[in-house]
């Protein structure tokens, strides 16, 4: 166990605050670890990789736990593997798709932890087919405020395994993950690409054809207005079986599972906010304008998945002040609110890069998990721009004023009221917080500012 | 906890009645904010009504600079009730007479403004530190910057109050504790009420918004009005008969 007082952030780069960070093992925390960590009035917080963008894998003046990878054990026959909460999708997926296994869940980073994806109850591109990471979960293994480890499934403990999944660490440290994987025959995607003018033609297309594909997702210009506003680019896939590789003559044919991503460049520290809205106006029109008006082609994953993670350390794009995302969801009747956010966003020229937009399928079932039916908008936000305060409290009131709700592992500026409206059980997941950890033991910067501890 | 827009959530004002120190909570008074403590002489002479601080709570408790002893308790006790404390202002002071007659009454306002500054400076420190986040605003004045023969007994105090919060500064370092010292130049408040103005007068709400982009940026020092870094950055060395007739 090696333990420093250290500054920590999200992704975001906002609000630091300093916390004694703690690099263990689940070994090591099992065997009297936690003693240790109890030892400090202000709790104990487990943290992944640092990719949520807020604070909610910070906890100030307290603990904050680290949890080294750990094991990957796949069972090929029932295409379940069981990971150590510290293992990256990264890691695992350099284990898997050799393999001919997938995730069933991937978010827009491959540099997320196991623990991370269940405690966000993360979502990707296929959510309006197959729902959220908790979905797809066999077993947890946690340790427990009472310095217990305990395994527990959806049917053995459904009141502490829907308070775990989206519940933000707040129930304990996730040691160990059972997870139902999806076979692939290869490590290319199908994908469909349509350059779409604007936001009506993208909802309608979305509305018409997202169910004929298990993923899809339109990145939307949110510098373009009038009659462009809402242009947007929709990639819509599946994974590439080894007939339709064979049918284009395809060259990966001859290793079709290979697996090896590149992360190309890092952006340096330090650098001064490089998306100003000129560099972000030219941006947009340039990909809009390079995207085909309708293709079709095979991706690799890192390409379909992670674009992002094709450039390290990205989020130094907007120095020092550092920048947030807000994400949303709306349910799919509220076209309106959805229209006249963007218009807002657009109009408020603050230069937002690429903004994500898809549709969620049904609950997973846990009581702070996210995503619910309906539209979700995704966009950046520089921290420092003036104003966003205001703003942001605007859109947050639209939000909830048509049954919609705010991501966790996003959200930075919301306040206990808008995170109360927004999710409904948030009263049985206080209970039962309050059952399994009545010191209050886990607890996290984010916890303390919306009053979830 | 402030959020990533470094809106804080509970701010705790030792000089609870200051005109500084109200016009800093009131723009600090986002929908984020849900308590503001006024720490005062006389807690049940204050309107709690009459605070303007949009829809957060406002409690008042007893504090008196002069008592040193009480301070680390008194902040102790502030965040068990309240929880975290993401801004403290240290808002009160006195102006005091400096004439060459009254050593006594001077003594007692170096105890207020420069005793009673370190005292729950570092009482405020503890508290930030056990946090790990948090920033201690304070009220200099660049009265200390360079001292006047009309007012150097006030000005030696502030002085102080400076070095004292500039240094607390740096020894936090590292901690997630912050000083943000503030050096205004003549306000209109109930401090100079009656005084003729200096060149460079602002009001209270000119400081709070200093202080508030001071936050947000996270800087260690701001003055009210910003120019006046550069005035003090060549009167600092201006000769000394030369200083002694601008004091007039
Ligand atoms: C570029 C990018 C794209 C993204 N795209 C998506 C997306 O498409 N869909 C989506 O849903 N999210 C997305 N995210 C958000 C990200 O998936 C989540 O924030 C995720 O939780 C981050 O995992 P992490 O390991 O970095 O966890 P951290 O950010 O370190 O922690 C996040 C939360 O998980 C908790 N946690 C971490 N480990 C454990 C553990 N072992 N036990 C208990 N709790 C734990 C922490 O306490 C904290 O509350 C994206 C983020 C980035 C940076
Ligand atoms: N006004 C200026 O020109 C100017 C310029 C630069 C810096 N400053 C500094 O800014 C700060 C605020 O001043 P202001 O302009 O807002 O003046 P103010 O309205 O007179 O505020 C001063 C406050 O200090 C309080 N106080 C005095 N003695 C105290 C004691 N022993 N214990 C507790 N509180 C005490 C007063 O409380 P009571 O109500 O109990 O008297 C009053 O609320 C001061 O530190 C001042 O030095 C002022």
């Amino acid at each position: 166990m090696r333990s420093q007082l250290t500054e920590l952030s999200g992704w975001g780069r906002t609000s630091p605050t300093v916390a004694t960070l703690v690099d263990t093992s689940t070994q090591e925390l099992t065997a009297g670890g936690l003693a240790f960590l109890t030892s400090n009035r202000r709790g104990v917080i487990a943290r992944g990789l640092g990719r949520a963008y807020g604070d909610p894998a910070q906890n100030a003046g307290g603990n904050v736990v680290r949890l080294a990878p750990g094991p990957i054990l796949l069972d090929d026959e029932a295409g379940v593997v069981t990971v150590g909460a510290g293992v990256s999708l990264d890691e695992l997926l350099r284990h898997l798709v050799p393999r001919g296994w997938f995730i069933p869940v991937s978010p827009g980073t491959r540099f997320v932890t196991i623990g991370g994806a269940v405690a966000s109850d993360v979502h990707g591109k296929n959510h309006h087919v197959d729902g959220s990471f908790g979905s797809h979960l066999d077993q947890l293994t946690m340790l427990l405020a009472d310095g217990r480890s305990r395994a527990i499934t959806a049917a053995s403990d459904p009141d502490l395994w829907w308070a775990t999944i989206g519940g933000m660490g707040l129930t304990g440290i996730i040691t160990d993950v059972t997870i139902r994987l999806l076979p692939i025959e290869s490590s290319l995607c199908v994908v469909d690409t349509e350059r779409v003018p604007n936001l009506e033609a993208l909802l309608e297309r979305m509305e018409s054809g997202d169910h004929r594909y298990r993923y899809s997702v339109a990145w939307i210009d949110l510098v373009a207005s009038g009659s462009g506003l809402g242009r947007s680019v929709l990639t819509r896939g599946d994974h590439a079986t080894v007939d339709q590789l064979a049918a284009d003559g395809h060259k990966a044919l001859r290793d079709p599972l290979a697996f090896g991503p590149p992360e190309l460049a890092a952006i340096p520290p330090g650098i001064p906010n490089a998306l100003s809205r000129p560099a972000v106006r030219a941006f947009n029109e340039l990909w809009y304008r390079k995207a085909p008006k309708e293709h079709r082609s095979f991706e690799s994953i890192t390409g379909f998945f992670h674009p992002l993670d094709m450039i390290g350390e990205w989020n130094r794009l907007y120095g020092s002040k550092g920048f947030l995302q807000y994400q949303f969801v709306v349910p799919f009747e509220a076209v309106d609110t959805l229209r006249e956010i963007v218009k807002r966003v657009v109009a408020s020229g603050y230069a937002s890069f690429l903004a994500i937009l898809k549709r969620f399928g049904p609950e997973s079932g846990g009581l702070l998990s996210f995503p619910t039916p309906g539209w979700t908008l995704t966009l950046d936000l520089p921290a420092g721009a003036a104003g966003l305060g205001a703003l942001l409290a605007d859109l947050d009131a639209m939000v909830l004023e048509v049954g919609g709700r705010h991501y966790l592992a996003k959200d930075a500026t919301t306040t206990p009221e808008v995170i109360r409206a927004g999710y409904p059980r948030l009263d049985e997941w206080l209970a039962i917080r309050k059952r399994v950890d009545p010191d209050g033991l886990w607890a996290s910067d984010q916890a303390r500012r919306l009053a979830l501890v | 906890m402030n959020n990533a827009i470094n809106d804080p959530q509970t701010v705790l004002v030792l000089g609870g009645t200051s005109d500084i120190g109200q016009a800093i909570v009131a723009k600090l008074a986002t929908t984020s904010l849900r308590q503001v403590i006024l720490a005062v002489r006389q807690p049940d002479q204050v309107d709690v009504e009459q605070v303007a601080v949009g829809d957060a709570d406002v409690a008042v408790v007893g504090f008196d600079a002069t008592d040193t002893a009480s301070h680390e308790a008194l902040i102790a006790d502030v965040a068990e009730e309240y929880g975290d404390l993401d801004v403290i202002v240290q808002a009160f002071g006195q102006l005091g007479a400096s004439d060459l007659q009254d050593p006594i009454a001077s003594a007692e306002l170096a105890t207020v403004n420069y005793a009673g500054a370190v005292s729950s400076g570092l009482a405020a420190a503890k508290q930030l530190r056990l946090q790990g986040h948090g920033t201690l605003v304070v009220l200099s004045s660049v009265a200390g910057v360079r001292t006047r023969g009309s007012n150097f007994v006030y000005g030696s105090t502030k002085a102080g109050q400076d070095a004292f919060a500039t240094g607390l500064g740096h020894a936090l370092h590292g901690t997630g504790a912050k000083v943000l010292t503030v050096r205004p130049g003549f306000v209109r408040s109930a401090m100079t009420d009656g005084l003729e103005e200096a060149p460079f007068s602002v009001d209270p709400d000119d400081v709070a918004d200093a202080v508030v982009a001071g936050l947000r940026s996270g800087k260690s020092v701001v003055w009210v009005p910003g120019k006046l870094r550069y005035v003090f950055g060549l009167l600092r060395f201006a000769p000394d008969a030369v200083w002694r007739k601008l004091d007039k």
